[in-house]
């Protein structure tokens, strides 16, 4: 099961990421997770969506650089060694994070969810099923 | 006191230079008749031949010569000599991807660094002098020139070409250097960075500099002049003519005086092509007189500029042209090197960029600085960051042959880019 995750090219200027934010909220797109990467000149916005259909559509109509990644968002016990063990079964099966980021539940304390951008995606789906690692599905990409 | 490298010629009577121009031009036309098929073309489709040119009176009939044919030509074209007499190329930018290449025999680098002689001299040069080089050496033929240039007068030469500020500044101080050549914004920089280091004028032994390969104004040679303590002059030349030392400043420091036992010097309408008179502002077009490896006959410089005769208060006679005030088509001169907006398209496209450009030109302390963003597009983008460096790598990659040093390109979003209106068609 992966997720639709929007990749955003976004300046590294002040106010830049900004404007994004401001199209979103303008167009009530809500951001379950959020993360930037950057290099000197420009950054990419990674943002998980309640619609990532809906947040890909409103940002070609305002004319936002973006393309749709699949990522894997992960659950995890929210207790020291939970990452680990996903971590242990990704690196068993020769399986090669390329980056990751987390976002955490206020309704539930006991879980978090880890955003994995692997090199195989679907490897990684069906070791993560054989190992019974329950992931986020697309139509409800959050807690 | 005034010096001079040739004063026989450089202070010669006006007649007696004309009469020598007039003689060396109907040698000249001969010579590329007989051996650039490329050039015989064009008179041919003038209805012109050697025969009709008696004297510089009849410069006049000659078809003008552009940067366009030199593309055309490129690269053997427009050699005037066997390949086995020529033993140098220099190059400089072209309007497109291809640079310019001219040739030299010995003859030709003899006379070139004659010119470049008569600048050092004109700038109080002897051979007591220690003249640092800090021109790029290479295929830039700003170091060959004022190297050649700095062995005939006879000072200690000291090559160390451009770049590395530290180690400049070292050999200023270290064999007290009295003579620095390089590009007016690199004097500049020079001067800031010893004024940073509490070096005052007086501890610096330079005396004299000279200048060019870009345009600067009066107000940069006073602040040049202030904080090195010097005379600074400046030469001018085109890579296409031989290089520095088509022309070079005096004493007097207004205007340059054209080598004109080399070169004759037009004033033209840029539109219409028609002579105009002296004192006139116009398009600067020179003939070259002497160079047997790439004889050009009628080149538009593109440069906008005045030729004036006025008598000189340094003695020499040969006329003398104003700084260039322009240009007749969109070259830009960024850092000495000539950048041409159609070029950097022909570039983008080359490498299968957009054609969506901005080109950003700033003086940032008397130093040029180019910056060319590209519009990042939707077929570009992708989450993979290590991509995206590795497309910006390739962009600056496919910029080193056409400028050497890259620009500090980076990606504009489309949207709030205004493109469409910077867009030039090569």
């Amino acid at each position: 099961m992966t997720l639709n995750q929007i990749s955003v090219f976004v300046e590294n200027q002040p106010g830049k990421l900004q404007q994004l934010t401001d199209v979103l909220a303008k167009n009530n797109i809500n951001m379950r997770a959020l993360s930037l990467a950057e290099a000197s000149e420009f950054g990419i916005a990674r943002i998980i969506a309640d619609s990532p259909q809906a947040a890909s559509d409103l940002l070609t109509k305002e004319g936002f650089i973006h393309t749709v990644t699949k990522v894997l968002g992960v659950i995890i016990p929210d207790t020291p060694g939970g990452l680990n063990q996903v971590l242990h079964i990704l690196s068993e099966n020769n399986i090669n994070v390329e980056y990751m980021y987390a976002f955490l539940s206020q309704k539930d304390t006991a879980r978090a969810c880890m955003i994995f951008h692997v090199q195989d995606t679907d490897a990684a789906v069906n070791v993560l099923a054989a190992n019974r690692i329950a992931c986020l599905s697309p139509e409800a990409p959050a807690l | 006191m005034e010096r001079y490298y040739q004063p026989e010629i450089e202070c010669a009577p006006v007649e007696q230079i004309k009469a020598l121009q007039d003689e060396r031009l109907i040698k000249q036309v001969r010579h590329v008749w007989d051996n650039v098929p490329y050039y015989r073309k064009k008179m041919e489709e003038k209805g012109v031949t050697p025969e009709d040119i008696l004297g510089t009176k009849d410069l006049h009939k000659l078809p003008f010569l552009t940067k366009d044919d030199l593309r055309m030509a490129y690269p053997y074209g427009l050699m005037g000599k066997p390949q086995k007499e020529c033993v140098r190329i220099q190059s400089t930018s072209g309007t497109t991807g291809k640079r310019v290449v001219a040739f030299y025999t010995q003859h030709d680098i003899d006379l070139w660094e004659d010119c470049c002689a008569r600048a050092i001299m004109a700038a109080g040069g002897t051979d007591e002098d220690v003249c640092q080089v800090s021109y790029g050496y290479g295929l830039f033929t700003g170091g060959p020139g004022l190297n050649g240039g700095s062995h005939k007068v006879g000072c200690l030469t000291v090559p160390t070409s451009s770049g590395n500020t530290e180690r400049q500044i070292m050999f200023i101080q270290d064999l007290k250097s009295t003579i620095l050549c390089c590009t007016p914004s690199y004097a500049a920089y020079l001067g800031e960075t010893m004024k940073e280091m509490g070096l005052t004028p007086d501890q610096i032994p330079l005396k004299a500099g000279i200048f060019g390969a870009e345009a600067w104004s009066e107000e940069m040679r006073r602040d040049i002049q202030n904080t090195l303590g010097i005379k600074a002059y400046d030469i001018y030349g085109l890579t296409e003519l031989s290089g520095p030392g088509v022309s070079f400043e005096c004493s007097e420091q207004s205007g340059m005086h054209i080598n004109e036992d080399h070169f004759i010097a037009e004033i033209i309408d840029p539109n219409t092509g028609e002579v105009l008179p002296e004192g006139a502002k116009g398009e600067l077009v020179f003939t070259a007189l002497t160079k047997e490896a790439f004889p050009l006959l009628r080149y538009r410089t593109r440069d906008i500029c005045v030729l004036s005769r006025k008598k000189c208060s340094c003695g020499r006679t040969f006329i003398k042209m104003a700084k260039p005030m322009g240009r007749s088509d969109d070259m830009l001169i960024i850092r000495g090197v000539n950048v041409f907006p159609s070029q950097i398209e022909a570039v983008l496209v080359g490498a299968g960029y957009p054609a969506n450009y901005q080109i950003i030109i700033d003086r940032v302390r008397n130093t040029d600085t180019f910056d060319v963003q590209v519009e990042m597009t939707p077929e570009m983008f992708t989450d993979n960051m290590g991509e995206i460096k590795t497309v910006r790598l390739h962009w600056k990659r496919a910029c080193g042959p056409c400028w050497g040093s890259p620009p500090k390109s980076c990606w504009l979003p489309p949207r709030r880019s205004p493109a469409a209106k910077v867009r030039l068609s090569a």
